[in-house]
């Protein structure tokens, strides 16, 4: 029996994995976070290509694109907009900010002040902002990639707990294995690639399939098992906090998507399982430091029986 | 060790639903504690309550052992002992909020909640009506659902009272199994403490006047009686009680009288076969309608036609009987009997006297002289009334020549004064006359309220006769009922009146059901045991096999909640069944699933290490997921039995 295909998620995946070599599982999951109406987080260090994920995902989605370079002195109208007094028309008018977009790569949001993060986590979560009382609704779909970088933590400032749970995944990129980076040193100019990719999808056809994973069949023995793991991140001694309520929202609609990506109308422990390091790693607070996330969420799902 | 590790502190929450509970288990003993220790439980109450919202210590051991000493203090105060049932009630009815002030830590939630259970029994040592069980019931629900709260305090208050209903959901068969099964002993277990009777309400070995008068203001049942076929005309219905025939010229008294095996008459006339149910008086007369053959259950029969228990009625008592109210009595009564029926004071009730001397003058026939009795008493224009002027020293005369107002006590004494008077032997009997059926079921049910008093006169060669004063002057008392017999705009208890028929009709609804209850909870004896498992189809049960049929019947509902409450994911369902078969056998090749593998997973690494059956592994374990986690599949018997075949058909 042939494993079921979805064609234009396949096709999706294909084309991506022409530009970012090498990461098919990582490609996979970015992509089902967007499915799942989610935002991403990537923590990584710089140069492994968050930034050409970033942008071939909205040029393949056929999405505006918008990067903002996150910096100290970013000021939270930088990203919303601003009004200004328009003289033509003798009124106030609002020039919306970069935030404006489809997908909109936050590049090292960790190195903005609180005040900006949290202006930005908030359109995030409202998916609409307020300026001088007045309500702009973002675009539809509206997807957020935030990178930061882990390893260098002085003068920054890390995104608490709170925030960090706004984000349905964080991913890690990694290097390349040889082979990839092989192909990506001899190959040609990623910008220029990048350039010259045509859309796989349009934009309404996106929100179809983002509804279409919304209505991905969840049986009674998974909403068992996501309960059973929920329950086991509350009483695992590794863990100093368990999973909330919302993280076990998040593992439904990101094993939703991924089901959606693997051509089943219905989600499987597979589905949760392989969802489950990249939603519940940056949730996860390891009793003991030194323990990563995606350690304990590997943990996790050993130690809680398949129902 | 369990006293190694102390008990966590008692939640503030579990504090608030601990003192609720107990306010309630203690509220139904209010009535019965003296006032003073109602008082003392509630300021402790109250005081355990400051506390919990505060959430302040307990307060010191010595303050503790000083508001204990106060509590027995003042039940010795009340009852000059601390044994028996009321002292005991009301010093574990101090004990339970003593426990409570001092209640730190879960532990002693536990405690304070077996004493709680404690005193819900002594709630039965009070009374056993159908609201109380209710009321009981309601109590035990609280515990348990404290008790729930005391172990899970994170629990909200409506999960736990839905713990509490669930549990005693289940242990109700389990009661009802206990009730009606349990072996039944003859006789109770242990007695009850002679303080449990006081205050039980009914007539007394004596009358004067406005003894009855003051009886028939309660409205309490008496006995019920159920007839076999027709039951007598109302007229007929005169149900003896004590017989008196002593007069001191104020107060009529019972008079020693020989109680034998068997009655000395012999039964004659229409027999009324009757079941009478009789309420606990604490005298040891049974009431009976008039003549009780012989063959009545553990009773004796006075030679003054009473019909007595062995031991003072106790207990609510149940005992069929069969009456003759025609069977000629006393025809050869001994000597000293009827001088006794002669006697009257000297110097007592002088006008009366003289009215009798002239009776017994003006006619020889003794029987005429209680006629002529009679009319004089109805050409005296005697009013019947429930409150009569009071009388003074000659009880007789003044009724009959000045106030001529009166209750029945007064037209019975004063005609049996008269009759002895007139030298016609004569005597009061008490007891009560008519009843009321309730229509709901059919009983006929005797109040305190239809107690009455009329007088025997012995006549030669016809024995002792029934002669009613009342009803001779007030035809309408015995045949419609006091209401009828009273002028209008006479004041009477509530229940007597005419026009509430609605709460009447209510009563009887309600009599009815603590009829019921009466006879087959509070009256389910070994006798009613055997009678239910006869019809039941086992005509001799023994203990045994009483004890045998409650040990099956208990263990098949257990054993039907276990399996109800067996964990969810440990029942199989057909398709883990086959699942769990593949995996055997894959497991006999070496390949052993892990608990937290998924089936897709799982079959990837299987299909891995078989390689030459990859191919089957995938497809099985494909087919089972879709069924598994799938939406819904049609014809899903189909799809399980092509699943069944193709595990079965897998020989790897």
């Amino acid at each position: 029996m042939p494993a079921p295909q979805n064609a234009a998620t396949d096709a999706i995946l294909a084309q991506l994995g022409q530009v970012l070599l090498g990461k098919p599982q990582a490609l996979r999951l970015a992509l089902a976070c967007l499915l799942g109406r989610g935002h991403l987080l990537i923590e990584d260090q710089p140069g492994v290509g968050k930034t050409t994920l970033a942008h071939a995902l909205a040029v393949t989605l056929g999405l505006d694109f918008q990067r903002v370079q996150f910096t100290s002195d970013l000021l939270p109208a930088d990203l919303i907009g601003v009004t200004i007094f328009d003289t033509a028309q003798q009124g106030f008018r609002f020039h919306p900010g970069p935030l404006f977009t489809q997908v909109l790569l936050a590049d090292e949001i960790n190195r903005s002040t609180p005040k900006t993060q949290s202006a930005l986590l908030e359109a995030m979560e409202e998916r609409q902002v307020s300026v001088d009382g007045k309500t702009h609704p973002l675009p539809e779909p509206f997807f957020v990639i935030a990178t930061q970088n882990p390893s260098q933590q002085i003068g920054t400032f890390p995104l608490p707990e709170s925030q960090l749970d706004r984000f349905l995944m964080r991913l890690s990129l990694g290097l390349p294995d040889a082979a990839a980076e092989r192909e990506l040193l001899a190959g040609r100019d990623r910008r220029e690639i990048l350039a010259g990719l045509p859309a796989c999808i349009s934009s309404a056809e996106l929100q179809a399939l983002q509804a279409q994973a919304a209505t991905v069949h969840v049986s009674e023995r998974i909403l068992d098992y996501v309960q059973a793991l929920l329950a086991k991140t509350r009483s695992l001694p590794e863990i100093a906090q368990g999973l909330s309520p919302r993280a076990g929202l998040g593992l439904l609609a990101a094993a939703r998507a991924w089901a959606l990506i693997a051509g089943r109308d219905h989600v499987r422990p597979e589905d949760v399982q392989a969802i489950l390091p990249a939603v519940a790693g940056h949730r996860l607070n390891a009793a003991d430091t030194r323990q990563g996330g995606e350690m304990l969420a590997r943990r996790l799902i050993e130690s809680v029986a398949v129902s | 060790m369990a006293e190694s590790r102390p008990s966590p502190p008692l939640p503030r929450e579990a504090g608030f639903f601990l003192l609720a509970t107990a306010a309630l288990g203690l509220a139904p003993f209010v009535p019965y504690l003296p006032w003073s220790l109602s008082l003392l439980a509630a300021l402790l109450l109250l005081w355990r309550g400051v506390l919990v919202w505060r959430d302040a210590p307990p307060p010191a051991r010595f303050t503790l052992l000083l508001a204990a000493a106060l509590g027995i203090v003042l039940t010795v105060a009340s009852y000059h002992t601390i044994f028996g049932k009321q002292a005991g009630l009301s010093l574990l009815s101090m004990l339970l909020p003593l426990k409570l002030l001092e209640a730190r830590t879960r532990r002693d939630g536990r405690a304070a909640l077996l004493l709680c259970c404690f005193l819900l029994t002594g709630q039965f040592l009070n009374a056993q009506s159908m609201a109380v069980a209710a009321f009981v019931l309601l109590c035990a629900t609280a515990i348990v659902a404290t008790s729930a709260k005391l172990e899970q305090p994170g629990q909200a208050p409506r999960g736990a009272l839905r713990t509490a209903l669930r549990l005693l959901g289940g242990a109700v068969p389990l009661m009802l199994l206990l009730f009606v099964l349990f072996p039944r002993i003859n006789g109770p277990l242990w007695g009850m403490p002679l303080d449990a009777y006081a205050g039980s309400t009914g007539l007394s070995d004596s009358m004067r006047p406005g003894s009855i008068s003051e009886l028939i203001q309660s409205g309490e049942i008496a006995f019920r009686v159920e007839f076999e076929g027709t039951p007598p005309a109302p007229a007929q219905r005169y149900w003896r009680g004590p017989v008196l025939s002593e007069f001191d010229g104020q107060e009529w008294k019972v008079r020693e009288s020989m109680l034998r095996r068997a009655p000395t008459y012999t039964v004659a006339g229409p027999a009324y076969r009757y079941s009478l149910t009789l309420e606990p008086h604490n005298r040891g007369w049974l009431l009976a309608l008039d003549y009780p053959d012989s063959g009545a259950a553990d009773a004796l029969y006075g030679d003054d036609l009473v019909l007595l228990a062995r031991r003072p009625v106790r207990n609510r008592v149940r005992y069929n009987l069969t009456s003759f109210p025609e069977t000629p009595v006393g025809l050869q009564e001994r000597e000293n009997v009827l001088k006794a029926a002669l006697r009257l004071p000297p110097a007592s009730n002088p006008r009366t006297s003289a009215l009798g001397a002239g009776l017994q003058a003006g006619n020889a026939e003794p029987a005429a002289r209680v006629e002529a009795a009679l009319r004089f008493m109805r050409e005296a224009r005697l009013a019947y009334t429930l409150s009569p002027p009071l009388l003074g020293q000659h009880p007789a005369d003044e009724f009959l020549f000045d106030t001529k107002r009166g209750f029945c006590e007064h037209f019975a004494g004063s005609f049996v004064v008269l009759m002895r008077a007139a030298g016609v032997p004569a005597r009061v009997v008490t007891g009560y006359q008519g009843g009321e059926f309730n229509p709901v079921d059919g009983t006929l049910v005797v109040r305190q309220s239809d107690a009455h008093a009329w007088a025997e006169v012995w006549l030669a060669g016809r024995g002792w006769q029934r002669v009613d004063p009342t009803a001779a002057s007030f035809p309408r008392r015995i045949d419609e009922g006091i209401a009828r017999a009273l002028p209008e705009g006479e004041a009477m208890p509530i229940m007597l009146r005419q026009n509430f028929e609605f709460l009447r009709s209510l009563r009887y609804r309600w009599e009815a059901i603590s009829n019921g209850w009466n006879q087959w909870v509070l009256g389910y004896n070994a006798q009613r045991q055997l009678d239910l498992m006869r019809s039941l189809g086992l005509p001799d049960a023994d203990w045994r096999q009483l004890a045998g049929l409650l040990a099956a019947c208990a263990s098949a509902w257990l054993l039907w909640l276990g399996l109800r409450l067996w964990p969810r994911h440990a029942r199989l369902d057909a398709l883990d069944r086959c699942w769990r078969r593949l995996c055997r056998k894959l497991a006999r090749q070496g390949v052993r699933h892990q608990p937290w593998e998924a089936p897709g997973d799982f079959a990837r690494r299987a299909a891995a290490a078989l390689p030459q059956h990859a191919d089957t592994i995938i497809a099985i374990a494909e087919h089972y997921a879709t069924l598994r986690y799938g939406p819904g599949v049609e014809k899903p018997a189909t799809q399980l039995a092509a699943l069944r075949a193709a595990v079965q058909q897998f020989r790897p």
